[in-house]
């Protein structure tokens, strides 16, 4: 018999002996496990839901022309007033145009571009939706349709009616739900809108729109790009936006840097316009892990306390394996392997329960108006957080068993011995 | 000084210091040769077991030199004393210290499997046989707690020979027994040093055991007279 089958042997005899409380601690370290896993499971779930919510709406990069006071004024290029710094209060910015400059440019060589996943062009335009006598502001995104599905996934947010007929009807519009709404507007019927500068434009209601966002929703439309264009009586190159999706994502910030430059435009990239929801998601993995980790020291100390009280209760059989010859690092190993096969055994049940316990939440109805895409609460089955209940579980029994199994291997043979 | 010597106390000096510091043996030198049958003996509380303990390797707390099979025990690491006590000393106490959890043949069976020298069927074949010579082969499946008190002390004997220890030491092995199963311990005792010339140094009360030895350590006050 080899050295450690003997000390797993002589474990295993151990545990026999006293498997009700060890099964006890068992169903600690299971419970534990499983809310650990579940609870994972569940909030990766709900991040990655309402990291959707935004990803899947926003580009990696937005190219477009921000209206702002020119940072070179007339002072600056006269040669009188080089010498000091010149202070300017109430700088307007100039009639400049929204309009991205280029944009046919822009666009073939982002076709090229190898770490361009697709783009998407856009206009935003400023209108309002007339209602009887009240004008509602609105925003309508003219889009192109194709595009703006691929990378945006835009037909799932269409709730009704079909997201296409934006292309194949002439004049059509998606309302946004909240803003559909507020002006009673059916599918198939024709509503006005006003633009900034006063023009005014009927358009067909094709279908409804809904991101998950409700504010966004009471202001938001679609409509074509050439609807738009002609909305805004602009010429068919005339573009606002660009949206981009990369590769990977992580590259946003310095690709944005360049195309602002490259394009002389301005770009945004998404972590900037996020950061916020990075925060939130960061938030609740860390109150899943406190809890796990929580729940998990409390078995801890079950496993402490199960093995001081069979260390309490064999010290004759610990005395006479020290006095034939078992050495101290031996009846270490013996109790560590006990609080080990705790582990193994309670983590493996808890994470089978936990997987059960998430497919249970993951079973369950889960519906509102504001995320129509989903329909049972969210579960991320991730493989890594299962390696990590089951890594957990090993740390923090061999923990618990640690000081346990040291204090058994200082027992000194002698002094029990003399007791009897 | 005998080149057969398997055991040789030099000078061993103890002291306990609880509640104050007190000699309990003072200065014990002597010497077993191989195969010498040797009984101690002595007033309650002269220091016998004290001196087994150390003589053992359990107890490392005392002065002088304790020199087993050759070899000084003094200042070795606890895992090399675990190994002598493993392979060299066979101890039998007053009371049996059986694992309840296994069997009979198990018991007798654990210190030949830390040996490792053995596999795992050898060891058990020799387990069978030190049963045999102690006459108690057909409680092997047993557990322990499923013996007479005689038949339990046997087995603790058998798991003392199952390395074949150059020595078996025994404290007060019949203490706890009555006349008739003490008779029988001390028959396999007599036994294991006539026909299997094994070494023995044996503590104990009967003076009529005491004097079937070869020879008789006579302890008073903690030192040997
Ligand atoms: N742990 C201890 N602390 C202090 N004194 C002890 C301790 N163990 C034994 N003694 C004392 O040492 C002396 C010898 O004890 P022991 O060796 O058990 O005697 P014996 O076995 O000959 O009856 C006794 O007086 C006893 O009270
Ligand atoms: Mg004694």
């Amino acid at each position: 018999m080899t050295k450690s089958r003997l000390i797993y042997t002589i474990a295993a005899y151990l545990l026999k002996a006293r498997w009700r409380q060890t099964l006890v601690a068992a169903v600690g370290v299971t419970f534990g496990i499983t809310m650990f896993i579940t609870l994972l499971s569940f909030m990766s779930g709900l991040n990655d839901m309402l990291d959707g919510l935004i990803l899947n709406r926003t580009p990696h990069i937005k190219l477009y022309n921000e209206i702002k006071a020119s940072e070179i004024q007339p002072v600056d290029k006269s040669s009188d007033y080089q010498s000091g710094y010149n202070f300017i209060q109430s700088v307007k910015p100039s009639l400049s145009k929204l309009e991205l400059h280029n944009s046919g440019a822009i666009m073939s060589a982002l076709k090229s571009d190898s770490r361009v996943v697709g783009f998407a062009p856009k206009i935003t335009a400023q209108v309002f939706y007339n209602v009887g006598a009240i004008d509602l502001t609105g925003v309508i995104n003219g889009i192109d349709v194709e595009a703006e599905n691929k990378l945006f996934f835009f037909k799932d947010y269409v709730t009704k009616g079909n997201y296409y007929d934006l292309k194949n009807i002439p004049n059509s519009i998606i309302l946004g739900k909240g803003a559909a709404d507020k002006m009673l507007a059916n599918i198939g019927d024709v509503i006005q809108v006003t633009t900034a500068r006063g023009d005014r434009m009927q358009l067909k209601v094709v279908g409804y729109f809904q991101s998950g966002l409700a504010d966004l929703d009471k202001v938001q439309s679609y409509a074509s790009i050439a609807t738009t264009q002609k909305l805004l009586a602009k010429p068919n190159s005339y573009i606002t936006d660009i949206q981009i999706k990369l590769k990977d994502i992580d590259m946003a910030p310095p690709v944005a840097r360049e195309f602002a430059r490259l394009f002389d435009a301005d770009a945004e990239d998404i972590q900037t316009a996020n950061s916020q929801f990075e925060t939130g998601s960061s938030v609740r993995t860390t109150i899943s892990y406190a809890v796990g980790v929580t729940l998990l020291i409390v078995a801890g100390f079950g496993i402490y306390n199960i093995l001081n009280m069979m260390i309490y209760e064999k010290m004759d059989s610990i005395a006479i394996l020290k006095a034939t010859g078992f050495s101290g690092k031996d009846v270490k190993k013996i109790f560590v392997s006990i609080a080990l096969s705790i582990g193994i055994f309670g983590g493996l049940l808890g994470l089978g329960f936990g997987f059960l316990l998430s497919a249970t939440i993951d079973a369950i109805p889960f519906n509102t108006a504001s995320l129509p895409t989903i329909k049972t609460y969210p579960i991320n089955y991730n493989p890594q957080f299962y390696l990590v209940g089951i890594i957990f579980s090993l740390v923090t029994t061999y923990l618990a068993g640690l000081f346990p199994a040291r204090k058994a291997s200082k027992i000194d043979p002698v002094v029990i011995i003399r007791g009897k | 000084m005998s080149t057969t010597n398997i055991l040789e106390a030099r000078n061993i000096v103890k002291f306990f210091h609880d509640p104050v510091t007190m000699p309990v043996l003072k200065s014990i030198n002597f010497s077993i040769q191989k195969g010498d049958f040797v009984s101690v003996t002595g007033k309650s509380g002269c220091g016998k077991s004290t001196l087994l303990y150390i003589l053992s390797t359990m107890d490392t707390d005392y002065e002088g030199d304790l020199i087993i099979d050759g070899e000084s025990m003094k200042n070795r690491k606890e895992v090399e004393l675990a190994r002598v006590r493993n392979e060299k000393i066979g101890f039998v106490f007053q009371f049996h210290y059986l694992l309840n959890e296994f069997s009979v043949l198990k018991n007798v069976m654990l210190p030949g499997l830390k040996m490792g020298k053995y596999s795992d069927k050898e060891v058990e074949h020799r387990a069978m046989e030190k049963l045999k010579i102690l006459g108690i082969a057909d409680e092997a499946l047993k557990k322990p707690n499923q013996l007479s008190g005689g038949q339990k002390q046997r087995v603790a004997i058998a798991r003392a020979m199952i390395n074949d220890p150059i020595i078996i030491m025994g404290d007060e092995p019949t203490g706890n027994l009555d006349k008739k199963n003490s008779l029988i311990v001390f028959d396999v005792f007599k036994e294991l040093a006539h026909n299997y010339q094994q070494s023995l140094l044996i503590v104990t009360h009967d003076p009529d055991f005491a004097k079937s030895t070869d020879r008789i350590i006579e302890m008073e006050d903690g030192r040997i007279i």
